[in-house]
Order: C-alpha cells, then structure tokens, then sequence
C-alpha cells in the first residue's frame, strides 16, 4: 500500500530516470534472453535444414518411377517401395477411422456424459499416462492380444488394431480439449431450447469443435505414420513381394522399410532408403497441411 | 445451426473420403499390380538374368514333379543378419513362382526363434546356433527341425587407415584388446606399438555378432566397458574411420563396402595371420572368426509342397546370392549336406504321414 501511494504522488518521470544506472543492466538482460531464445529456434531450425538438405541431396536422385513400381529388391537400383508404401496406406486408412471413432467416443464420454468423480479422473490420469508410455510396449500388447489371443496373425487389422491402442490417448486428449473450448452458453442454450444431451452434442458441440479434434486427430495419424517399433513387435514383415488384400493380409510399412535399408552396408541402399525418407516427409507433410487447412477453414471464434 | 451441420457432414465426408481414397488407391494399385509384377519381372529379368536363368534350370528340375501350379505361402522369420540372403532368394523364387507368397520377416536370431517355437513360422533364420532352452521348448511343442548352413560370414576386425602400426593381431591379443580389464592403451598390447587409448566400437549385445565375438574371442568374459556399443554397423564403421586409435569388428559385407577408408587386421590364429577375404572364408582358413549362418527348418512344414519346393530353391541359390549381398558361400559339401537333410525329412515326414 505504501509503495503504492508513493509511485501514485512522488512516482513521476523524473523519479523513473534518476536510476540510470539500473535500466543498462536491464537493457542488457532483455537482449541476452533474447539472444538465447533466438539461438534455440536457429538451433532447430539449422537441424531441420540440415536433415533436410542431407536427406534430399542423398536421396532425389534415387525418386524415379521405379521406387513407387518395384518391390524391394537386393539390387539397390531396382529396388522399390511398393509394398511398403501401400501397406502404410491401408494401415493410415484402418488405424484413421477405428481410432477416430474410439478416441472421439471415449472423449465425448468423459467430457459430456462422466459424472466428475473418482472413478472418471482416475479413467483421466491413466489416459494421459498412456499417452508417455514406449511404442514397443504396445506392441507387446498387440501381440499377445491380437495377434495370439485373438488369432488375427500377424495381419493388418492387427497392426491397425495396435496402432490405434497407440495414438487413442493423444486423440482422446486432443478431443477433449476441442470439447471444452466449445463455451458454456451454447450447450446452455440448446438445453433451454429443450433439446437432449444427445441433440446438444450432436448438433452444437461436434461442429463447433470438429477443427480441434479432426486436427487432433491427423496429428496422431502422422506419429502413427512414422511408428516401426510397435509394427516389428507384432510381427510385420520386412521383404514382401505381394500387396495386401485384405485385412487379414500380411503386410510392411514406410518406417520398417526404410530402416531396413538404411542399415545394409551398400552405400546404394542408403540412397534409396533416403528417398524412402522424402517420400515419407512428402506423406507426413500432406498430412499436415490436411490438419491444418481443416483448422483455418472450420475454425470460429465464439 | 444448419450451417454447423453442414460444416460437421463436410469434416465427416471429408474423413470417409480420405480414408476411401486410401482404400480405393490400394484396391486399385494391386488391381494395377499386374503391370507393376511384369514390368519388375522384365527389369528383374534384365539386371540378374545369367543366375536367374541358373536358378530356373536347377529348381525346374527339382519341382518338375510337383509342377507349374505351386501355390500358398512360406512363412520366414529371424535374424537380421541372415535377412539379405532370404531376401534374394524369396525375390527369385517369387519371380519365377508368382503363385507363392515368401515374405520375409526380421525380428531377430531370438525373435524368430520365440515364433518358430509357437509354430507361427516355417523357416527361422539364425545367425547363431539354437540355444539348448530353444532346443528344448521346441521338443515340448512337439517341433522338429532342422538345421541348414547357407553361408558363412567373416567377422572383420579393422582399425583407422592411418593407423600404421597394426600388421596383424593373434587371438590372444584381440582378446587382450576387447576384454574388461585388459589392454588399455596400444602399447599394452606391444610394447613397441604407440601409447595411445585404445578407442573400441562394436555391434551390439542383440546382434549375433556380439554373441558370436563374445563366445569364440572373449571366451564369455565382459566386453571392454569403455567400448561403445551400436546396433547399426553403419555406425561403428563411422565411429573407427573417425578414430585414428579406433578399433571395430563387423561383418565382412560391411568391411567389403568400405575398404578402400578402413584397414582390415590379418588374425593370427596359430597358423599364421589369415585376412579375411571371399576365399579365405569359404575355405575356411579365417578362423577363428568365420561363422556361419543357418536357417532352421521345420520338418513337417515340408509336407507343403511350396516349402519343400522354396527350402530346396534356397540349398541351391543360397551360396550365389549369399555372394551377391555380401557374404561367402558355403563348401559344395555343406550344401549336399543340406540336401540331404531336406530329402530325409521330406521322406521321413511322408513316411510317418503315410503311416498314420
């Protein structure tokens, strides 16, 4: 309060520059934080670049035709990533919708209809811790569950299975949150207007956050995308000559590919697997650019 | 309100679009994938014809009973070591019987030998022989099998190209190299040599060729804890080309790759020091440290005639194709060995079936 008072009569201009002394120092501290948080982003952003660069000079002479009509191949210059690349595709088009509807449900669950007790944020704190455990150990679970238990084999759905078990807990996360963001007063307005929990959610809150959780959910899609070790865990193969047919077929993805290649010691295979790398980054970025095109074009602001 | 509806059908078409898109591209690629087989098989045909025209006359005459219509599927899995070599003999069996399905998994000598043991698999690939425990589990399982010898590969011990003092090592001074405990410096080993820290890079306690260094040079003692240990080969050929005091040891295909930025060590097993090279491998003068590379077969797997057929493809291909990816065939002998392996059990089985 003194302090107060004192700044609101003596505080004047001349009192703030008679410590000159004091605002170098300070000039100086804003310049040095400054300095270390654009040297953090430099520093990423150097690494990207220099990833990039690395990647793309190493592996565009390797793009041709042939990489996305080939199958794998002991022959470095014929080799291709046709079945891989299809496998990520069907595995993207399985994993998408199974953990879209789990990870939205269970969010939409525990945001609309879970009565606030124990037992919900007991549900709420293992969800999130889900969220940090290793890929590997889904992939145990996969295997026992799916693969043995369920006798599904060392098939797609399996795969897809274990991988939506992966990314459910970022999607359910990311959901929740586009839930909340929606405002209270237009789930209390369709409730004043008579309408069901079921009306309200389907008719004001999914379409108000439907940017949020799409979004959250093609980011989840593009971790998934990138994923080997759960995949090796359960079995998928790394050489295959044939394409999947259904989702019970064998299959390899990107990621198992690319390692694989990246792993022989002929320096041709290298190039290849570093033009598997961009065709992966161009996939990823596609991805991305999906995210968020939908988020500028449905977002609102309420 | 009609809007956010139209807005929510929007998002959810676009969802069930993109995921059909993805359907529909697959479905519509492996309709494509006539084309896509044939164009590989004539390029296929182009870069390896002289082995694959060798490769067709000897399995013709192997499968010519059985004929032209062998379909269905073998199932392959195990190390990653043995991976180049399967993998060249499924893209040549494949090619020339399209109606098979040889995919080709890599989880690992221990990996596929826990999916052999729950019968998941018809051939498990080894960079290392059975463990007695394995061994075991799989007589529970009522599992036999047996083993194939499809190539050798020669451990390549190498130092820095600058290092020019190194003519060869024997044994005892590996040993004293690697071991926990033992040499720390070069002139540790000789006197004469420089005193400078020795710098060890090698493969990892997963890979076979750690179990391998481990049990025949190491002798079952630690590994020198200062050696920096990775899983890709890559990287520890990185590691001692950096490194003028470095030291690694690696499989021949890695060294064979590199030979003109690494000096590879002559070893001296008594006889004199032996490099390694195509020859000295297969005839077996590099020793100790040439070790073999098996896949183990299931018996009754070979009931099937597309097994049978592979398993025998495979006795006659492997050492070639071992060749190409980097590795050393085998003597005639192990090969006629193998044959004859595949022959008993393919007899017995059919015996023991008939007599059932």
């Amino acid at each position: 309060m003194k302090e107060v008072s004192q700044e609101n009569t003596s505080g004047t201009p001349t009192e703030y520059l008679s410590a000159p002394s004091n605002l170098p120092k300070r000039e100086w501290k804003n310049r040095l934080f400054r300095t270390i948080f654009a040297t953090a982003v430099i520093f990423s952003l150097l690494m990207l670049l220099i990833l990039i660069i690395r990647i793309i000079t190493q592996g565009i002479g390797s793009i041709d035709w042939q990489l996305f009509t080939n199958f794998a191949s002991r022959h470095p210059d014929e080799a291709g990533l046709k079945a891989p690349l299809i496998g990520t595709i069907w595995m993207m088009a399985l994993t998408g919708p199974i953990s879209f509807v789990l990870g939205v449900g269970t969010a939409i669950y525990l945001e609309e209809y879970a009565k606030p007790n124990r037992f919900t944020t007991l549900i709420q704190t293992n969800i999130s811790n889900l969220a940090g455990v290793p890929s590997v150990v889904f992939g145990l679970l996969g295997l026992t569950l799916f693969v043995r238990e369920l006798s599904m084999g060392r098939s797609l759905i399996a795969g897809a299975l274990t991988m939506s078990l992966l990314i459910l807990p970022i999607i359910v996360v990311s959901s929740q949150e586009a839930l909340r963001a929606v405002p209270a007063e237009l789930k209390q307005a369709s409730y004043a207007m008579g309408a069901t929990t079921w009306q309200t959610i389907f008719k004001v809150v999914l379409p108000a956050s439907v940017p949020g959780i799409l979004t959250g959910t093609i980011l989840a899609l593009s971790r998934a995308i990138g994923e080997t070790a759960p995949l090796i865990m359960i079995g998928a193969l790394t050489y295959i000559a044939f394409l999947p047919e259904s989702i019970m077929s064998q299959f390899t993805v990107m990621p198992i590919q690319i390692f694989n290649w990246t792993n022989r010691p002929q320096e041709e295979f290298h190039m290849v697997a570093a033009a598997g790398i961009i065709v992966l980054l161009v996939m990823l970025l596609v991805m991305n650019s999906i995210a968020v095109w939908i988020r500028n074009k449905f977002q609102r602001r309420f | 309100m009609s809007m956010k509806k139209v807005w929510l059908f929007i998002a959810l078409a676009a969802i069930v679009a993109f995921a059909a898109a993805c359907g529909g591209g697959s479905s519509e690629e492996s309709e494509g994938s006539g084309n896509g087989e044939s164009t590989e098989e004539t390029s296929g045909g182009d870069g390896s014809s002289e082995e694959a025209s060798s490769g067709e006359g000897s399995s013709e005459g192997s499968s010519s009973g059985s004929g032209e219509e062998i379909s269905g599927e073998v199932a392959i899995d195990g190390s990653s070591t043995v991976f180049p070599i399967m993998e060249a003999v499924s893209e040549e069996y494949t090619t020339e019987h399209s109606n098979v399905q040889a995919p080709v998994g890599v989880s690992g000598s221990g990996g596929g030998f826990e999916k052999f043991i729950a019968g998941e698999t018809d051939l498990s690939n080894a960079s290392r022989e059975i463990a007695d425990e394995e061994a075991s589990a799989l007589e529970e399982n009522g599992i036999s099998y047996f083993e194939m010898t499809l190539a050798y590969d020669g451990i390549s011990v190498v130092v820095n190209q600058q290092n020019d003092f190194i003519d060869h090592l024997t044994v005892e001074e590996l040993k004293q190299i690697w071991v926990d405990g033992g040499a720390e410096t070069w002139s540790d080993v000789r006197s004469e040599w420089p005193d400078k820290q020795i710098q060890r890079f090698s493969p990892g306690t997963d890979s076979g060729t750690y179990d391998y260094f481990h049990e025949t040079i190491l002798e079952g003692d630690d590994i020198n804890r200062n050696a920096q240990l990775s899983e890709d080969d890559n990287v520890l050929v990185q590691g001692v080309q950096g490194s003028p005091n470095g030291i690694a040891y690696f499989g021949y295909a890695y060294y064979a790759e590199n030979q003109d930025s690494l000096k590879v060590v002559p070893i001296d097993n008594g006889d004199g020091p032996v490099e390694p090279s195509e020859e000295t491998i297969n005839d077996g003068s590099y020793a100790p440290l040439s070790r073999p590379l098996f896949t183990y077969v299931k018996e009754s797997s070979l009931q099937e005639p597309q097994v049978l057929d592979y398993v025998q493809f495979l006795n006659e291909n492997a050492g070639d194709l071992a060749l190409e990816v980097g590795y050393v065939n085998a003597s005639e002998e192990v090969y006629q060995e193998n044959a004859t392996k595949i022959e008993e059990a393919a007899g017995s089985g059919s015996g023991s079936g008939s007599g059932e």
